[in-house]
């Protein structure tokens, strides 16, 4: 059982002490699933790092009590503290890409873990190697025991650090994300096994993790924290169903939900958007007067992407891999057209050859009446250029971290052609920023002074300013804390009914779309699966693989919602 | 500079180690001595009539029969050591900073448009790159300087044995920028931002020297700093083979080559005097080069 108590740990800076978690209490017994929610910089993983006495130099632990069974952990000697990590207490990391060593059989890493902490026969670790594969279920594991991890899939690669985790009989086992690496489907049976593990083996877990739906699904207590305080702490569904703290409250607002539309997210701060003031309706204004265009549809027809396959003979040439087979898709002008799938379904090729960053094998694309030339073959003048936009999925690499807010608005205003005086740029660069949310002093800042969510709303601001008709958004929330991810959404939405947008949104968080799109697209290895309304799509899905990915996405239970909204 | 030394970080790591602040010390003495030369210098050694041979052979203050007018003493012809490596040193930097100017230009710009554009261009780039590596820089100044003697007309070969070993230097380390400068394109082109230049439809020349040249320059800083000791290294390995700057006009180098034939006959300072000098000179730019390479990678700290 692992108690912790009034934990503090500090990092020593410059500038003094820097308190990264204070006053953290928290009780896991054994066989309990005990979940550690917060956003972003809320200590969640500094928790776990103190516990296993990983804490990155220089922090340190500045007061509180943590002790597994009898042991305090505190009082450890190094060498002691060793034997406990690994023997008693195990750890999972985010990506099983990183955590396994590539130049090392399976085998190799299970049985060097195996016996570094008890004294068995090679024989005998492999034995117990190969049962434990068994045991997580990787058939025929004999055999593939010899494989090394890039012979593996992601998912099987996270089962295997699951094994070297456990090969010890630990007490306890800190997941650090496990899962935020992987697609819905193999996120699922990951779950199942660490919650088989809790119950069989009596295995005690500590599952940090900033996915709500995670939480629900498997963990029986939860410890929500914010800025490196516990704000509620309790059985999973008194916490998630109804919630005491009111920043509890705010959080489960902001979970987009999977079975419902809401058309506005309720956010804590509402921050002023569109025409607040004089210079907001500046930016509205020059936006509205852009309209001169119709609203533009989009129409995919046959469009296949192929992209060249590594060679393997030097006589033949290699069969090229199919990114998008045969994508016939019809975005309605002004509406938003939702395309969901799992990574390397081909979602972001269809925006890069949309944008023409990728060209086309074959197929034809048509934006409104005018057909949008492949790739390469479409001049830097092409008016496309200016009536597509796209927001990126990190706004960390979107925006250029040299230039300054003020450049970085202004240069499509220049580059376009739109606004030949500087003062003027600026004026209107400003306006877009107050639009969006955001002071307009900004403008004289650098990114790197910004959080995500408000570089995410510059970037918004820089494709408004190119005065698109047709928006791409790639991923724009998925990189995002869930109550900024409302605050984009809100604003999303919010413009494109305004301006009339029509919005190609690419997610693979099938419950943001839902809340986003009027119609919705399913991917899969490059082919559409389906396409519906969305309503329809979530409500009656047809395909096989739409209702696999709706019954596998982790939600909480309807049932668990005390409160009427 | 790079955002003011990543706002004031690299100060506060500069105050606070000792290795960089001597050497910066260093460095900037031997710059500024070099740049002031002219009113530093108490002779001229290029012109003849300031200094006589009765002066010559005398050892530096500290030893017996010293001349207290001549601190560091004098060479064969009389020249104040004093004068000549501050001369020295001042031809050596010019040629140092104009090959390493060149080089800079000639690499960051190919380096860029292989990142760029890729494929056959990167390739073929490449490929000169790997080509120039292979020829020492000795061979390249050596090609370069018979080509010169072969076309140009003998009245103006030597005011141009300058130009000529700039030329050399600047060939031999272009590929050092042109590497780096590919290979953090190449970063850099995966970035959202740069895909979003393009998808505009700008200008390949502004979305390279506009978009992508400022948040590559972190690394080129630190190659900068480590070549113009290369370069100045390489002068001075030039001319002290005797394919450099004649005995006339000596840079650090050829001042070694002469000093060299005092090696067994007890005037070791004339030697020893300019290498230690152009050691130090190296050596202290060489940990700026290191020290500016931690500010700017922080995971080697």
């Amino acid at each position: 059982m692992l108690v912790i108590k009034d934990l503090a740990v500090k990092f020593p800076s410059r500038f003094g002490d820097f308190t990264a978690i204070e006053d953290v209490d928290m009780v896991i017994r054994p066989g309990e699933i005990h979940g550690l929610v917060g956003e972003s910089g809320a200590g969640k993983s500094t928790v776990g790092a103190a516990v296993i006495g990983l804490l990155s130099s220089p922090g340190y632990i500045a007061g509180g009590e943590i002790s597994l069974g009898d042991t305090d952990l505190r009082t450890l000697t190094p060498s002691e503290a060793h034997a406990v990590r690994g023997d008693r207490i195990s750890m999972i990391f985010q990506d099983p890409q990183t955590s396994l060593n590539p130049l090392m059989t399976i085998e190799d890493q299970l049985i060097e873990t195996i016996q570094a902490h008890s004294d068995v026969t090679h024989a005998e670790a492999l034995k117990r190697a190969v049962d434990l594969l068994e045991e997580i279920g990787i058939k025929d594991a004999a055999k593939r025991i010899k494989a090394y991890p890039h012979q593996f899939s992601g998912g099987m690669r996270q089962r295997v650090v699951i094994a070297l985790a456990i090969c010890t009989d630990p007490e306890l086992i800190i997941a650090d994300e496990p899962t935020t690496a992987l697609d819905v489907a193999v996120q699922s049976q990951v779950l199942d096994l660490i919650k088989r593990l809790a119950r069989d083996r009596d295995i005690a877990f500590m599952l940090i993790t900033h996915d709500i739906g995670v939480i629900a699904q498997v963990a029986d207590r939860v410890t929500v924290m914010r800025h490196g305080k516990v704000m509620e702490s309790g059985e999973t569904r008194q916490v998630l169903g109804a919630p005491e703290h009111p920043y509890t409250r705010a959080l489960m607002d902001a979970v987009p939900p999977l079975d419902r539309r809401i058309d506005r997210f309720r956010v804590p701060e509402e921050a002023p958007i569109a025409g607040d003031g004089p210079t907001g309706n500046l930016a509205e204004d020059w936006l509205l007067e852009g309209q001169r265009s119709d609203l533009l549809g989009l129409k995919l027809t046959d469009l296949t992407v192929t992209f060249a396959a590594p060679r393997t003979s030097i006589f033949r040439k290699p069969d090229p891999y199919v990114a998008l087979d045969n994508v016939s898709l019809t975005v309605r002008p002004g509406t938003i057209m939702g395309l969901v799938g799992e990574s390397g379904s081909g979602k972001s090729t269809l925006a890069k050859a949309i944008t023409g960053l990728v060209s086309p094998a074959s197929g034809e694309m048509r934006l409104g009446d005018a057909e949008l030339p492949y790739g390469k073959t479409r001049s830097r003048y092409h008016p496309s250029r200016q009536l597509i936009q796209m927001v990126f999925q990190d706004p960390y690499s979107s925006l250029n971290s040299r230039h300054r807010i003020g450049d970085i608005l202004e240069e499509p205003l220049w580059f376009y052609g739109f606004v030949t005086e500087r003062a003027e740029r600026r004026r209107l660069a400003a306006a877009m920023l107050e639009l969006v949310g955001m002071a307009p002093d900004a403008i004289d800042k650098y990114p790197h002074q910004f959080s995500g969510g408000q570089r995410q709303r510059i970037a918004v601001a820089r494709a408004l300013l190119a005065r698109p008709r047709f928006l791409i958004c790639d991923e724009p929330t998925s990189a995002l804390d869930v109550s900024i991810q409302a605050e984009i959404l809100n604003l999303l939405k919010d413009l494109q009914s305004t301006f009339g947008l029509t919005i190609l949104f690419i997610s693979h968080n099938l419950a943001v779309v839902r809340q986003m799109a009027d119609d919705t697209a399913v991917l899969r290895a490059g082919r559409i699966e389906e396409v519906s309304s969305t309503e329809n799509l979530y409500e009656n899905p047809q395909a096989d693989y739409t209702r696999s990915l709706l019954s596998l996405t982790p939600v909480m239970p309807k049932d668990w919602v005390a409160r009427g909204s | 500079m790079v955002d003011w030394l990543k706002r004031r970080e690299g100060v506060w790591l500069f105050v606070h180690s000792p290795a960089a602040i001597v050497a910066a010390i260093v460095a900037l003495a031997i710059i500024l001595g070099a740049v002031f030369a002219p009113w530093i210098a108490q002779v001229d050694p290029y012109d003849l009539s300031s200094f006589s041979l009765f002066d010559g052979l005398l050892p530096p203050v500290w030893e017996d029969g010293a001349n207290p007018k001549y601190l560091l003493g004098t060479d064969d012809q009389g020249r104040d050591m004093i004068s000549s490596i501050l001369y020295g040193a001042r031809l050596s930097l010019v040629i140092g900073i104009s090959a390493l100017t060149i080089a800079a230009v000639l690499g960051v710009g190919l380096g860029l448009a292989a990142g760029f554009y890729g494929g056959r261009f990167d390739a073929v780039v490449m490929r000169i790159a790997d080509v120039q590596l292979a020829l020492p820089a000795i061979l390249t100044a050596l090609l370069i300087d018979g080509i010169a003697r072969g076309v140009l007309p003998a009245s103006v070969q030597a005011d141009l044995r300058v130009a000529v070993l700039t030329l050399a230097i600047a060939l031999s380390l272009w590929v050092n920028f042109a590497r780096t400068a590919r290979a953090s394109t190449f970063v850099q082109m995966q970035k959202e931002y740069v895909q979003a230049a393009i998808m505009m439809g700008q200008r390949p020349v502004r979305i390279m020297f506009v978009h992508i040249l400022p948040n590559i320059l972190g690394p080129l800083l630190v190659i900068m700093t480590v070549d113009l000791a290369s370069a100045i290294l390489l002068e001075a390995t030039l001319s002290f083979l005797g394919i450099g700057l004649p005995a006339d006009s000596p840079s650090l180098g050829t001042l070694i080559r002469i000093g060299m034939q005092f090696l067994l006959s007890g005037e070791w300072w004339i030697l020893w005097i300019p290498t230690l000098f152009l050691v130090a000179l190296v050596v202290s730019i060489n940990i700026l080069g290191d020290f500016l390479r931690d500010v700017f990678n922080p995971r080697l700290r």
